[in-house]
């Protein structure tokens, strides 16, 4: 128990994974003007990496171990991944329109988030076993979304600042997230 | 200059669309790896081999990938593609490979690469598809490498590893250059990038100014979304 203890906080806030590691920035960047679509975006990628690092530890443990592929991870695990991306959006879609409302933009997004296919990479290199990987995915999601939501918070009020010219749009989020990296440096004391 | 040809191909990567700079695709890597220069020129070669023989490929096979099917049937060239190189640094570069570390399977994601494939090698002969991928991945070696000088600099006051600035040394009572470590932390890199963007901002403003076309083929507006856009347009086919 402790142990998982330490997976989530570690990778939720100490090892955030677009603010230390630099994996999902796409979205973190693109996606982070409103505060609702953030956490839309949030929901989705939570639902999406747990999901996804589960199907993969299985895959990895239960096939590719067994028949010595391991050199064929990434293949598989990309594969994997575009393939429960498209099978989560038409179960929603059937199942639970509403859901589906909410999170179906996103979702197409992030067969593209290189978080959900480091988080699965990350779990073979440490070794996690399923339930550790699982672990692991849901706490770097919710990292995630935490990063999204405040970057969307900051970028609602940045529109009323007076911004140089040359520093507006692109240059001034980047700006930002350089000053949370260095907030979120604080939590490197928790572990 | 001819279009299509491969020097106008080669030019048109580093220059005109350079990936990292104008088309602002591939931010991951981008940020990750350019703690120093060396690093930065590891990743842009790599990703260079990678982005020209996927682009071969793909537009060899061009007439044979059902459309509807397309953007699976890239992934799988790129991510073989990335597999092969990723043991080819395991066993020859076993140094480059530690620190690139998680970073080289991520090239399968990395946006540049689909992008071209989807925008370019499926419509284009072999050979032009070639140079594009070539002169892609130069203009992105040549962006990260700088992107990683910079940081290198003043985060450390090396350049390439050799130490540039000498070093204050307090003890000895020597003055000298106090690297600002940040740089090389996780915030010096939206920073140095934050700064670079600005840098080019200015540039666009004054062109815009005295009344030349800023031609900005700003196709993904500083993020993947097109790039997920074109995605989804392939999953759609499905």
């Amino acid at each position: 128990m402790k142990e998982l203890m330490l997976i989530i906080v570690g990778s939720a806030l100490v090892n955030n994974v677009v603010l230390s590691q630099f994996l999902g920035l796409c979205p973190f960047l693109g996606v982070s003007k409103k505060t609702e679509t953030a956490a839309g975006m949030g929901g989705a990628v939570i639902f999406v990496i747990t999901l996804s690092s589960f199907v993969t530890g299985v895959i990895y443990q239960f096939i590719l171990v067994p028949a010595h592929m391991e050199y064929l991870q990434t293949i598989v695990f990309i594969l994997v991944i575009a393939a429960l991306v498209q099978f989560v959006e038409m179960f929603l879609k059937k199942a639970m329109p509403s859901l589906y409302q909410a999170l179906g933009v996103y979702l197409p997004l992030i067969t593209t988030n290189c978080a959900v296919l480091g988080v699965a990479l990350i779990n073979v290199q440490k070794e996690y076993n399923i339930l550790q990987g699982t672990v692991n995915g849901f706490a770097t999601a919710v990292g995630f979304t935490l990063s999204i939501i405040v970057m969307a918070g900051i970028r609602e009020k940045i529109e009323y600042n007076d911004i140089p010219e040359a520093f507006r749009g692109f240059p001034i989020v980047l700006i930002t997230a350089g000053l949370m990296a260095i907030a979120f440096f604080g939590f490197s004391g928790l572990i | 200059m001819k279009a299509n040809t491969p020097s106008e191909r080669l030019l048109n990567g580093i220059i005109k669309e350079n990936p990292t700079f104008v088309l602002m695709l591939g931010m991951c890597p981008t940020l990750a790896v350019t703690t120093s220069a060396v690093n930065g020129i590891g990743m842009g070669l790599t990703t260079t081999a990678v982005l020209a023989a996927s682009n071969l490929l793909i537009s060899l096979l061009r007439k044979f990938i059902p459309d509807g099917v397309r953007m699976p049937a890239f992934i799988v060239v790129v991510a073989s593609f990335v597999t092969i190189v990723q043991m080819l640094l395991e066993g020859f570069l076993p140094a480059l490979y530690a620190s690139l570390g998680l970073y080289i399977p991520l090239i399968v994601v990395n946006c540049i690469i689909l992008g071209r494939a989807e925008a370019y090698a499926s419509k284009n002969p072999p050979l032009p598809s070639l140079f594009d991928g070539i002169g892609m991945g130069l203009g992105f070696t040549l962006s990260i490498t700088c992107i990683g000088a910079v940081r290198e600099l003043i985060g450390a006051g090396q350049l390439f590893g050799h130490q540039i600035l000498p070093l204050a040394d307090a003890a000895a009572g020597k003055m000298g250059y106090e690297p600002i470590t940040i740089f090389i932390l996780a915030p010096g890199a939206f920073f140095v990038l934050a700064l670079l963007a600005a840098i080019q901002n200015k540039f666009k403003l004054g062109a815009a100014k005295r009344g030349i076309d800023p031609s900005n083929p700003d196709k993904c507006g500083g993020a993947c979304a097109s790039c997920g856009n074109s995605m989804c347009k392939g999953g759609k086919h499905q």
